[in-house]
C-alpha cells in the first residue's frame, strides 16, 4: 500500500495522542481491592463546626500568642518575617483592617486599639469551594472547609475567591522556616496552598482544635447544629458579629465584641 | 540516496540519543535492593507480630496505590482506620504508622527507589524519621 | 504545506532565532522560579496571588477570541474583502490562545499536577471550564485554518463538512472570553471586579485589541512577503477596531459612573488609587494614565476618516490601541483587583524581572507558532490561488 508522508504523519501523530492518553487514562484509574476504613471511634462529630472569639478574654500579648504558636508549632506552619510571603493560619490583626466595612471612625478606643484574632471562616457558602478546579479545597461533611496538600495544583484561585485573606500560598520553601518540627505532622512545600483545616487531624481523634486548647476559654469551639452547644447558647445570648457577612458567604467564625 | 548527509546526521543522533541511558551507566555497579527491616522497632516486637499493614507480597507490589487511597481516606471522606484483610486496624498515616516501624527511609524505602530512579514526592511534606546512627 | 516553514530567506532563520533565544530565556526563568519558589523571583504576594502572567491570560485569550471579528463577516455576511485572512485572522487565534494557556501553566505551583483537572472535573469551577473552551477553539482553529488553507493551496473551495466546523468556532470564540471574563465576575470578595458589564468590557476591549495586531500584522504580511491582505480588508479591521474601542471607553465610563454617583467606598477606591492614588499610594497612576491617553488619541486617530485612511495614522493608532489595552487588560485590571486587599488597605505589586522574562517567553513562543503558520499560509496565498468567489488573491498593484 503506499502512503504520502502527510498521511504517514498524521497516522503517527494520531497513535501517539491515542497511545500516551490511553495509557495515562489507565493508569489514573487503578484502585486497590477489597479495602475497608472507618473514621476512628473517637472521633469529634458535628454537622456544622463553628467558633465564637470572645475577644474580650483576649487581655494580653500572651493570650495571642499562646493561640496562634499552639496552632503553628502543631502543623509546622512557617514563620516567614516577611508580610509577603508570611504563611498565616491564625494571626492578628487590627480592628478596622478586620472588619473594613464596619464602622471606625467613633468606635471606642479600645476596640481600636485592639488586636483582633483572624482565621479561616470556614463558611457556610464559601466562594474557594465554589472555584477550585480541583476540589482541593473542599467542604467535608461536618462543615470544615478542608485543604488537600496532595491535589492542589497552586493556581491560588481560592486565594482570589477567598474575601477574608485566610489563605497562604507557599512562596518560599516552607521547611527552612519552621522553628521546631512537629514530626507528627506533615509540612508543606513550595507552590501549594494551607490555611487553617479547624484541626481535622486532631477532632478525629477526639479532641478540640489546638488554638481553642490554648486559649482558655477565650476561643469556643462547637456544632452550630447541636442546639445544646456552647456556641449556640453564646449566640442566642449574645450580639456577635461576623466579618463580612452581607457577601452571603455565611463564615462560622463569631465575634463577640 | 537523496539528502544523504542529512539522513546519516539525523540517524546518528537517533542513535546517540536512544542508547544514551546505557552509556551514562556504564560501568556503574549498582547492586540488587536489599531494603533492611531490622528497625529497633521491629525488632522491639516478638516474632510473631512483625508484620506489615499488609503482607510483603502485596505491599511491595501496591503500596503505592495502597499509600495514595489512604491519603484519599484520610483527607478527603475523614476515615482514619484501615483494616486489613486479617481484620486489624491501623491508623491509616506514612509519618505515624509506616514510619513508625520503618524508621530507617535510607535503608528500605531508598533502596528500591534509588535503584528503580523514582523520585516519591511524599517526602516534600511528610517528615522522614531521623535516621539513627548506625 | 509544512515545509514552506523549513524554507525561508536569512531574515526569517534570523527571527526565528532571536524568538529561540527569548524562548529559552524564558524557560530558564520559569524553571528558575520552580525550584525558587515564586517568593524570589515574582512580585506576588499573600495579598496580590494574581498579577502579570494572569493578566496575560486575560489579555491574550481576548485576542484569541478577536478572530471572530474577520470570521464572521467573511461566512456569515459574504464579507469578500475577508477572504484574504480570514486564514491570518484564525493562525493569530492559535496563537494567542498558546500563549493564554502557558501564561495559566507558568503560575501553577505544581505545573505537574495540572492534569487534575482533567482527573477530576469541577463544573462548579471557571477555571475548569477555561481549560475546556481554550483546548476546543485551539483544536478548531487549527483544523478551521488548515484545511481552509489547504483548500486554497489546491485552488479549490474548502470542503462542505467544514462548514458547521466554522459556524462553532464563530459561536465559541466569545464565549472563550466570556468564560475568562467569568473568572473574576463571580468574586464576592473583590468589588473591582465583580461587576455584571465585566464580560461585555472584556468582548469590547478583546474586539479593540484582537483586529488592531491583526492590522499591524497584515501590514508586516504587505511589507515582506508579495503577499497583499487588501486594503479594504484593513480599512474594515479599522472600523471593527473604531466602534470596538469606542464601547470599551464608554463601558469604562460606566464604571466611574456607578463608583461615584452610588459613592460606594469599595468602588470608588480602586479608580481612585489608579488615577490619583489612595491612601498614599499610587504606583500604578502612570501606567493606566499611559493607558488611557493612548486609548484616547487613537480614538481620535481613528474617528476622523483621513487619519482612518491613511495607513501610516492608521498604524500608530492600531499600536496605540493594542498597547493601550495590554496595559489594560494585560496588567492593571488583574492586579489592581488584588492590590486593593481584602483587609481595606493597598498591598502595591509590580512584576519582578524573573516574572517579566517568563513572560516573554511564552510570548516568544507564541510569535514563533505566528511566524512558522504565516510564512506556510503566505507561502501558499503568494501563489496565484482564487478563493471561493473566483478571485485572486494576489494584488498586482
Amino acid at each position: 500500500m503506499s502512503m504520502n508522508r502527510r498521511e504517514f504523519l498524521k497516522i503517527a501523530g494520531a497513535s501517539a495522542i491515542l497511545g500516551f492518553g490511553g495509557i495515562s487514562a489507565i493508569d489514573a484509574l487503578e484502585k486497590v481491592e477489597g479495602a475497608q476504613v472507618l473514621s476512628e471511634l473517637k472521633a469529634l462529630k458535628a454537622k456544622r463546626w463553628a467558633m465564637i472569639v470572645d475577644i474580650k478574654k483576649f487581655k494580653t500579648e500572651e493570650d495571642y500568642k499562646k493561640v496562634i504558636n499552639a496552632c503553628n508549632h502543631i502543623h509546622n506552619v512557617p514563620q516567614i518575617a516577611n508580610p509577603k510571603h508570611a504563611v498565616k493560619w491564625i494571626w492578628t490583626d487590627t480592628y478596622e483592617r478586620t472588619f473594613p466595612d464596619l464602622e471606625y471612625e467613633y468606635a471606642p478606643e479600645e476596640i481600636k486599639q485592639k488586636p483582633f484574632i483572624m482565621l479561616c471562616n470556614h463558611c457556610d457558602n464559601p466562594p474557594c469551594v465554589r472555584v477550585c478546579p480541583v476540589k482541593a479545597t473542599f467542604k467535608r461533611e461536618d462543615g470544615i472547609v478542608m485543604q488537600d496538600m496532595h491535589r492542589c495544583i497552586g493556581c491560588k484561585f481560592c486565594m482570589a475567591a477567598c474575601p477574608y485573606g485566610s489563605r497562604s500560598y507557599n512562596f518560599l520553601p516552607p521547611r527552612s522556616y519552621i522553628k521546631e518540627e512537629n514530626k507528627e505532622f506533615p509540612t508543606r512545600t513550595l507552590g501549594v496552598v494551607e490555611k487553617c483545616i479547624f484541626c481535622y487531624e486532631r477532632l478525629d481523634k477526639g479532641l478540640p482544635p489546638a488554638c481553642v486548647e490554648a486559649s482558655n476559654g477565650a476561643l469556643i469551639f462547637g456544632d452550630l447544629a447541636d442546639p445544646n452547644s456552647e456556641v449556640r447558647k453564646v449566640l442566642s445570648a449574645n450580639y456577635v458579629i461576623r466579618r463580612k457577612s452581607e457577601l452571603g458567604t455565611r463564615p462560622m467564625v463569631w465575634y463577640l465584641i | 540516496m537523496y539528502n544523504g548527509g542529512k539522513i546519516i546526521i539525523g540517524l546518528l543522533i537517533f542513535v546517540g540519543i536512544v542508547t544514551f541511558p546505557i552509556l551514562y551507566d556504564r560501568g556503574k555497579v549498582t547492586a540488587k535492593p536489599d531494603p533492611k527491616i531490622d528497625t529497633p522497632e521491629i525488632l522491639k516486637l516478638p516474632e510473631n507480630e512483625r508484620k506489615c499493614v499488609e503482607s510483603k507480597a502485596f505491599m511491595t507490589k501496591e503500596h503505592m496505590k495502597l499509600l495514595n487511597q489512604w491519603r484519599d481516606w484520610v483527607v478527603r471522606d475523614a476515615n482514619g482506620i484501615y483494616i486489613n484483610t486479617e481484620g486489624k486496624r491501623y491508623t491509616m498515616s506514612l509519618q505515624n504508622t509506616c514510619m513508625k516501624c520503618h524508621s530507617n527511609k535510607k535503608k528500605f524505602c531508598d533502596e528500591c527507589h534509588n535503584y528503580a530512579d523514582v523520585k516519591p514526592y511524599c517526602w516534600d511534606c511528610h517528615i522522614a524519621p531521623k535516621e539513627k546512627e548506625t | 504545506m509544512l515545509e514552506a516553514a523549513i524554507k525561508g530567506r536569512p531574515r526569517y532563520w534570523i527571527w526565528v532565532s532571536f524568538l529561540s533565544a527569548v524562548i529559552l530565556v524564558g524557560l530558564i526563568a520559569w524553571l528558575r522560579e520552580h525550584h525558587l519558589g515564586s517568593g524570589l523571583t515574582t512580585g506576588l504576594s499573600r495579598d496580590v496571588s494574581w498579577g502579570f502572567h494572569i493578566g496575560q491570560l486575560t489579555f491574550f485569550v481576548g485576542v484569541a477570541a478577536s478572530a471572530v471579528m474577520v470570521v464572521l463577516p467573511y461566512y456569515l455576511h459574504n464579507h469578500k474583502a475577508f477572504g484574504r485572512i480570514a486564514v491570518i485572522g484564525e493562525f493569530l487565534a492559535v496563537s494567542a490562545v498558546v500563549i493564554s494557556m502557558l501564561s495559566v501553566f507558568v503560575i501553577m505551583g505544581q505545573p505537574s499536577r495540572v492534569w487534575n483537572v482533567l482527573l477530576h472535573p469541577t463544573p462548579h469551577s471557571i477555571i475548569f471550564w477555561d481549560l475546556i473552551v481554550l483546548m476546543t477553539y485551539l483544536f478548531v482553529n487549527i483544523l478551521c485554518g488548515w484545511t481552509v488553507l489547504g483548500a486554497e493551496r489546491k485552488e479549490v473551495p474548502p470542503p462542505k463538512w467544514i462548514k458547521p466546523f466554522i459556524i462553532f468556532a464563530i459561536c465559541w470564540a466569545p464565549s472563550i472570553h466570556i468564560v475568562t471574563a467569568f473568572l473574576y465576575a463571580g468574586l464576592p470578595g473583590r468589588p473591582h471586579f465583580m461587576t455584571a458589564l465585566q464580560a461585555a468590557h472584556f468582548l469590547a476591549s478583546a474586539f479593540a485589541a484582537g483586529p488592531s495586531l491583526l492590522i499591524i500584522l497584515s501590514m508586516l504580511i504587505r511589507r515582506f512577503s508579495r503577499f497583499d491582505p487588501g486594503t479594504i480588508a484593513i480599512q474594515s479591521l479599522a472600523k471593527i477596531v473604531t466602534y470596538a474601542l469606542i464601547i470599551n471607553i464608554f463601558f469604562i465610563g460606566l464604571e466611574f459612573f456607578t463608583a461615584f454617583y452610588s459613592q460606594i467606598p469599595e468602588d470608588m477606591h480602586t479608580l481612585q488609587y489608579l488615577y490619583v492614588g489612595w491612601q498614599g499610594h499610587s504606583e500604578l497612576v502612570p501606567v493606566i494614565w499611559t493607558s488611557s491617553i493612548l486609548a484616547v488619541l487613537a480614538l481620535f486617530l481613528l474617528i476622523i476618516p483621513a487619519t482612518r485612511r491613511n495607513e501610516n495614522t492608521l498604524a500608530v493608532a492600531a499600536l496605540a490601541v493594542f498597547f493601550s489595552i495590554w496595559i489594560d487588560k494585560g496588567f492593571v485590571f488583574v492586579s489592581s483587583g488584588f492590590i486593593m486587599n481584602p483587609f481595606g488597605g493597598v498591598t502595591p505589586y509590580w512584576p519582578a524581572l524573573n516574572e517579566f522574562l517568563v513572560a516573554a517567553g511564552t510570548w516568544a513562543i507564541g510569535f514563533l507558532i505566528l511566524t512558522i503558520l504565516y510564512k506556510i499560509a503566505v507561502s501558499i496565498k503568494e501563489e496565484v490561488v482564487f478563493d471561493k468567489y473566483g478571485e485572486k488573491q494576489v494584488q498586482t498593484k
